[in-house]
């Protein structure tokens, strides 16, 4: 029980805002290794992202020559080499199984290597604070001109509008992009510009600009401190081994100004490296503090590498007094001993042994995956029919796949019933004892296949039927089991 | 209205002025936005009576000045249901029957249609899958009453079994014990001798002589020489393994005394000639077609 109040003493129960408000981040620029490393996979990640919808792949005549594309009015997807069914969704699973256990090798490794370089969050947030920069300028220019306030000279505003257009061409472009990857890149372009695009398109270019706009443009670090769960997640799958973006404070501590640093050590005194420059803080795109240790809003982007180094170097003292490093080789440092950097350990090998045991297996898959394929239907209504002469028949829907490239002639046969024939409803003309299909290439077929047996000598209520489908050119055999029942 | 409502002393703010057992309640409207959302739905279910159909009235309703009607609606989808199919229906319509067995194409195209419209017209007798019922023919097997070739099938759609239509098939089994021209004793003898035919069990002490006599005089007329039937007529072939009714001796005698006389509607002018033609092609394929 809540302890009573005087009534003269109630306030108004105002337990203040519910969220911390934003705090604007003015990164500053920085130069160096992890910048670089940054500045190439963000080429990468982004060239990929734009231009691979315009590579072109021979499939032949009729089928689509675009190397990624997902054909989703004909259920089709095409990566390169290979072409994929809706019924054949489960290696996205594999896939998606390989992408999650290499995101926690990564992060058994390196910590939050996907957050820091790879994520499409960091990625365009990266692109949309160069942008900034190069209209706006640096850090402290960006500051001033934020706190000058309302004075809106027309200067300031062609700035703003400058760089909220180019964020949105970018933006656009990143939608722009993303339909691409569903219908024939040229074409579409060619579509869009002239305004015959279908509707969908700009619907979806539109929903990704906005996206992109508010994601890069505004949210930016929030988004990964309040609406990413892989944070959390990550947080628990770590461990003391693995090497995360930290201040080593074994070295750092005390921190002092430069001048007094020397002065000490002139006397011989134990002196940190850090001095206090802020300068791993003013780099960093989520404006914390890497030198509080180990936090939630870290993407671990390295930048603040990069700027500690910078200062580092120009003083005089060894870099990397901001690296990748844990906690074990702090202690040990501190201990006087050397440190130990364990890359191969239990965690990172199952991690490995899961990748390539699930690899292994989505490889061996589509490489024997067969391009004939039946599947088989038993009539459910009726189940059987007697024929006026006493014979028993079943019907079965029957279809045939044909995942090639090039229309096939197939024969049908079934070992069923004893003295059974069979019968595909409309093949009779042609061939009627053993009925002939022609599956056009990359379609299915559909059939109404009937098998009939004499009643005397199949005393059985029911009989496991089995249908081949065989390629009359090329010998290949598809086959399916069903039974065959007795009313 | 006298306005009861008082200061709360301990929070500062009115009460309703009711007072329940000495408990009183603080006064909390609505928020304002919601009392004004509420006004507006109000207003706008006025203009809803005005623009749309609305209130009841003694025949029909009242129309709205916009004249929406959802019957319209439907009949709009109907027809742009007609602009999809359009060609394929009249390349279907325009082709023979035997041909669109023969074309996969056109086969897949009245087996689809011809599904959906047995779905919706035949299954409620003859079954979902067409299997039958007593009473209501297995359109699955090859016994036919009034034929199984396409052009038969198709027929039978059209103008039924003694539905009242002008052209229907007519033809019925007989009471011959209702109408007193068997007695007891010679139906049941020949309602063995009918099974005899197919190869069915009789019963002890049956005289077969006497049933086939009997069968000759009153039954070869419509069953024909032996009871294979005849169907032009309707009149079942009584030596196959296929009773529409059944075949234990019950069943017979009780055919026999009361006759038979099951109707099948006539679909011509409630199905468009298409359609018919697809519902044929379909029930000629499940498998029994001749």
């Amino acid at each position: 029980m809540n302890k009573p109040v005087n009534p003269n003493e109630l306030t108004s129960d105002d337990d203040g805002p519910l969220y911390v408000a934003q705090k604007k981040v003015y990164p500053q620029s920085v130069s160096g290794t992890f910048r670089r490393i940054k500045w190439g996979l963000m080429a990468f990640c982004l060239g990929v992202y734009y231009f691979l919808p315009f590579v072109r792949w021979n499939r032949g005549l009729g089928a689509p020559s675009q190397a990624v594309l997902i054909d989703l009015p004909n259920s089709r997807f095409y990566f390169f080499f290979i072409e994929l069914w809706p019924q054949e969704v489960y290696y996205f699973t594999g896939l998606l199984i390989v992408a999650a256990v290499a995101l926690f090798l990564m992060n058994s490794v390196g910590g939050r290597i996907w957050c820091g370089y790879l994520c499409p969050q960091t990625v365009w947030t990266d692109l949309f604070y160069a942008v900034e920069r190069f209209v706006e300028g640096d850090r402290r220019e960006r500051m001033r001109k934020d706190k000058s306030g309302g004075t809106l000279t027309l200067r300031r505003v062609s700035e703003i509008a400058l760089k909220h257009s180019i964020w949105l061409m970018i933006a656009w472009w990143t939608g722009g992009a993303w339909v691409l990857y569903f219908n024939d890149a040229p074409t579409l372009v060619k579509e869009l510009l002239t305004f015959q695009a279908p509707m969908i398109a700009y619907i979806w270019i539109g929903i990704l600009t906005a996206t992109t706009y508010v994601l890069a443009g505004f949210m930016r670090e929030q988004v990964c401190t309040y609406m990413c769960p892989w944070p959390r997640i990550q947080a628990a799958l770590t461990d003391e081994w693995a090497l995360n973006v930290t201040y080593r404070y074994d070295r750092g501590e005390k921190r002092t100004s430069v001048k007094k640093a020397a002065e000490l050590r002139a006397l011989g005194e134990q002196v940190g490296d850090c001095v206090d420059c802020y300068q791993c803080v003013a780099v960093c795109p989520t404006g914390i503090d890497i030198r509080n240790g180990p936090q939630l809003e870290c993407i671990q982007c390295g930048l603040c590498i990069d700027a500690c180094d910078n200062v580092m170097t120009r003083i005089g003292r060894p870099k990397r007094l901001i690296g990748y490093d844990n906690d074990i080789n702090i202690q040990r440092r501190q201990e006087g001993r050397a440190p130990v950097y364990r890359i191969v350990r239990a965690r990172t090998v199952a991690y490995s042994a899961i990748i390539a045991a699930v690899g292994g297996i989505m490889l061996y898959v589509l490489a024997t995956r067969t391009l004939l394929d039946v599947n088989v239907l038993h009539d459910r209504n009726p189940l059987a029919v007697r024929l006026s002469d006493g014979s028993i028949r079943n019907a079965y829907t029957v279809r045939l796949l044909n995942k090639s490239g090039y229309d096939r002639v197939v024969a049908i046969d079934a070992d069923g019933p004893i003295n059974s024939t069979i019968h595909v409803v409309g093949t009779d003309s042609v061939t009627p004892d053993r009925p002939m299909i022609v599956i056009p290439r990359d379609s299915t077929s559909e059939l109404r296949l009937l098998v009939t047996a004499p009643a005397d000598g199949n005393p059985e209520k029911s009989v496991p039927v089995r249908f081949h489908v065989t390629d009359i050119g090329l010998g290949e055999v598809a086959s399916a089991t069903d039974n065959f029942v007795a009313p | 209205m006298t306005d009861h409502s008082e200061i709360d002393s301990v929070t500062g703010r009115a009460t309703t002025g009711h007072e329940w057992d000495g408990i009183k309640e603080l006064n909390t409207p609505l928020p304002r936005w919601w009392v004004i959302t509420f006004y507006l739905t109000i207003v706008w279910a006025i203009g809803y009576w005005i623009v749309y159909p609305a209130w009841p009235l003694i025949s029909g309703n009242t129309r709205g000045v916009m004249g929406y009607s959802s019957r319209a609606d439907v009949a709009v989808e109907l027809a742009n249901l007609d602009k999809i199919r359009g060609d394929k229906m009249v390349v279907l319509g325009a082709a023979s029957l035997a041909d669109i067995e023969e074309n996969p194409a056109l086969l897949a195209l009245a087996r689809a249609k011809g599904k959906t419209v047995f779905g919706d017209n035949c299954a409620p007798c003859h079954g979902s899958g067409a299997a039958g019922a007593k009473g209501y023919p297995n359109l699955n097997d090859d016994d036919w009453l009034w034929g199984g070739t396409l052009d038969q099938i198709m027929q039978t759609i059209q103008f039924g079994a003694r539905s009242g239509h002008a052209k229907t098939h007519e033809g019925q089994m007989l009471a011959f014990g209702k109408d007193g021209v068997l007695k007891p004793d010679e139906i049941v003898t020949v309602a063995n001798y009918v099974r005899s035919l197919s190869g069915l069990p009789t019963r002890k002490g049956f005289d077969a002589t006497k049933g086939e006599k009997i069968f000759a005089d009153n039954c070869v007329a419509c069953h024909g020489d032996g009871g294979k039937g005849n169907q032009e007529l309707g009149a079942p072939n009584l030596t196959d393994k296929i009773w529409l009714y059944g075949s234990d001796e019950a069943v017979l005698i009780e055919t026999i005394s009361n006759g038979r006389a099951g109707v099948m509607p006539a679909w011509d002018g409630r199905l468009d000639p298409s359609t018919i033609k697809a519902l044929a092609v379909y029930v000629h394929s499940l498998g029994g077609g001749k």
